[in-house]
């Protein structure tokens, strides 16, 4: 049920090719590799334009999983992976891309692609994930400025989300909604600690407090912590939240509240390929082309 | 004769420690639950009868405690830590170094001979250094608590599980479960996180022997051995570890009202 | 790049932050910390590599602990002391 290789919002693995790029005018073809411990990514880029996306589950081996999405990004192109010119490899803990080129620290990487994603006026990105949070500061050219992460507590994590799903039993993609059917909006709950806060849940749900009532008061508390996170790196628009929790609306809703930012909304990915989700294989497969023009230049 | 009462409101139990002219005379322990102040009456009332002793024959109450400001009767407080020294050197007068891990909070504290605080460290507001840690952990390897310590002991060591949060370690386990990893195996797991938790926070202060083990959970026989494995040392644990803030208190009682400590 | 190794749990905010713009990876940080928390790290910054200075894996999620000998809520620890660039810094607050 929980553990390692949960989603914590469904997602579909899919593979798509963008249309309107021509492959005949190809001067540089990259691919960024996103290898994470839930699902793995593949972009493959040409002339830094995105042309074909692949994301599904991270297996049990990270090259095989690695191998495995770049493949299937390339399914139907006519291209084989020899015909890429660089591979950027990236992802969680020690990164284990065969094929690339080079390695990259995932939040450079992450930074890039939403800025790719999103454009020049991203500056903070909240990154929500099943077992750690990022906040991320970056500049207009998507260059990481300020950056910090926290996978020490579980507060605010999707996995922190979960522990209140399974107490409340209410299926983890309704909990957002739920939580904003309230009249008023109730102190947050006085833990942090998400194991004291589920034991604070269930003296609030004894009190005779609604579920919806006590998923308001834990989802502030997640919110106001997240809201910390990204006030050390300094937080300002515009804001963009990335991860499982961008699709919980009872967390964006609350972090917006209390920054006084509105988030940008995702782009429509599935014609354009621009998938928040795969912002870490983009911004790979963009410094893949960097640094094929860098070695192109010294040659 | 003077008698002196000392409360300890800890978050699970409450417990009362009654001295007579500073030698222990009786004891007694309720739960929390969701009306500490009548637990803790509860609690005394039990030492008393124990004591076959009134009230009235109570010179003085000292209480502490997390839920201290809830105690009734109270005629003074004392901080668990100060009460956790106290205790330590009476019950061993050799202890220097003192472990207290209750239920939501952990404390390490070092003493001097004459049981003054010298520094201490707190573990607070965070499930992971605490018995709330083992709890957690039983019940996500569907075990229980009083069964989990002699289980581990058939362990080798073999598996490890995240010490810094509950919530991840609980997620720990049930990979290991699905790993086919005994259950034996990951409740010795269990044991080494808040081991190596407590040990964490034993470098704030310092170790120096002779190190005591206070609190409930000091009667865990997984806890107690992994703890002596990190420390690599012998660990002094008195016979009744939870009594001894209550005890602490009781002793506090005694010099408040004009006795010395032993 | 500014990075913030530690975390933030229910008891507070525990942090040693490291400027890669203005470490110049002398290494004096890492001479002077008691506990052999830092480390020299190479990292990626613009596409060059570059020789910062960074808090052991290790550590990281138990920085209050790893830190506290040096008492960081009282005063100046010795790593941010013995920076000449002022490159690393501290943040530690209890709730």
């Amino acid at each position: 049920m929980s553990g390692k290789g949960v989603e914590y919002w469904r997602w579909s693995e899919y593979r798509l090719t963008v249309p309107n790029v021509k492959l005949e005018k190809a001067k540089v073809i990259t691919a960024g590799i996103d290898v994470g411990s839930v699902s793995s990514k593949a972009v493959v880029m040409v002339n830094g334009e995105i042309y074909a996306v692949a994301v599904m589950r991270t297996g049990s081996s990270s090259p095989d999983s690695a191998k495995k999405v770049l493949d299937w990004a390339l399914e139907g192109t006519g291209l084989k992976p020899s015909d890429i010119n660089y591979i950027v490899g990236t992802g969680y803990g020690r990164v284990n891309v065969p094929m690339a080129n080079s390695t990259l620290t995932e939040i450079a990487c992450h930074a890039r692609g939403a800025n790719y994603i999103w454009g020049p006026t991203v500056r903070t990105i909240l990154d929500v994930g099943g077992q750690d949070i990022k906040a991320i500061k970056c500049d207009e050219k998507g260059r990481v400025l300020s950056f910090l992460m926290n996978d020490k507590c579980a507060a605010g994590t999707g996995r922190g989300m979960e522990v209140l799903a399974d107490l409340l039993k209410i299926p983890i993609e309704e909990m957002g909604a739920a939580s904003l059917k309230v009249d008023e909006e109730p102190d947050p709950v006085s833990c942090t600690c998400v194991a004291f806060a589920r034991t604070e849940a269930i003296s609030l749900l004894r009190r005779g407090w609604s579920k919806e009532k006590v998923l308001a008061s834990y989802m502030r508390a997640m919110a106001i912590r997240m809201c910390h996170l990204l006030e050390r790196v300094g937080c300002e628009k515009d804001l963009v939240i990335t991860g499982g929790q961008s699709k919980n609306i009872g967390i964006v809703s609350r972090v917006e509240e209390i920054t006084g930012l509105k988030t940008l909304p995702p782009p429509n990915w599935r014609e354009n390929g621009r998938d928040p989700m795969a912002a870490g294989a983009i911004g790979a497969a963009l410094f893949a082309k960097a640094l094929y023009e860098k070695n192109q230049n010294k040659a | 004769m003077t008698v002196v009462a000392g409360i300890d409101m800890g978050v699970q139990n409450i417990k009362v420690v009654l001295l007579r002219d500073g030698e222990i005379l009786s004891h007694g322990l309720a739960p929390s639950g969701f009306e500490p102040e009548k637990a803790a009456r509860q609690a005394l009332q039990e030492a008393l009868e124990k004591a076959r002793i009134s009230l009235s024959d109570i010179k003085h109450v000292a209480a502490t405690g997390v839920g201290v400001e809830l105690a009734p009767m109270v005629n003074s407080k004392v901080s668990i830590v100060s009460a956790d020294a106290m205790a330590a050197v009476y019950l061993f007068p050799s202890a220097r170094t003192v472990i207290d891990v209750g239920a939501e909070e952990s404390r390490v504290i070092r003493c001097d001979g004459k049981g003054n605080v010298l520094d201490f460290a707190l573990n607070e507001r965070c499930a992971a250094g605490a018995g709330a840690f083992l709890e957690a952990m039983a019940r996500a390897l569907e075990v229980r608590l009083e069964e989990m310590g002699e289980l581990s002991l058939k362990a080798k060591g073999t598996a490890s599980i995240s010490a810094t949060c509950v919530i991840f370690g609980e997620s720990d386990v049930v990979s290991l479960i699905h790993k086919q990893e005994p259950k034996y195996e990951i409740a010795r797991a269990i044991y080494d996180a808040l081991a190596e938790r407590i040990a964490s926070m034993i470098h704030r202060v310092g170790l120096e022997p002779d190190v005591m083990l206070v609190g409930g959970v000091a009667r865990d026989v997984g806890f107690t051995t992994a703890l002596k494995r990190k420390l690599e040392t012998e660990i002094l644990i008195p016979k009744y570890p939870e009594l001894a803030g209550a005890l602490g208190a009781a002793l506090c009682a005694m010099e408040r009202v004009g006795g010395s400590r032993r | 790049m500014i990075v913030y190794y530690g975390y933030a749990d229910g008891s507070g905010e525990y942090y040693i932050v490291v400027d890669s713009e203005k470490c110049n990876g002398c290494g004096e940080c890492i001479k002077n910390c008691p506990q052999n928390a830092l480390e020299i790290t190479i990292m990626m910054v613009d596409l060059e590599e570059q020789q910062v200075a960074s808090v052991k894996e290790e550590h990281r999620k138990k920085i209050k602990y790893t830190c506290a000998p040096c008492k960081p809520e009282q005063k100046t620890p010795p790593c941010v002391m013995s920076c000449k660039p002022k490159a690393i810094t501290c943040i530690w607050k209890r709730v």
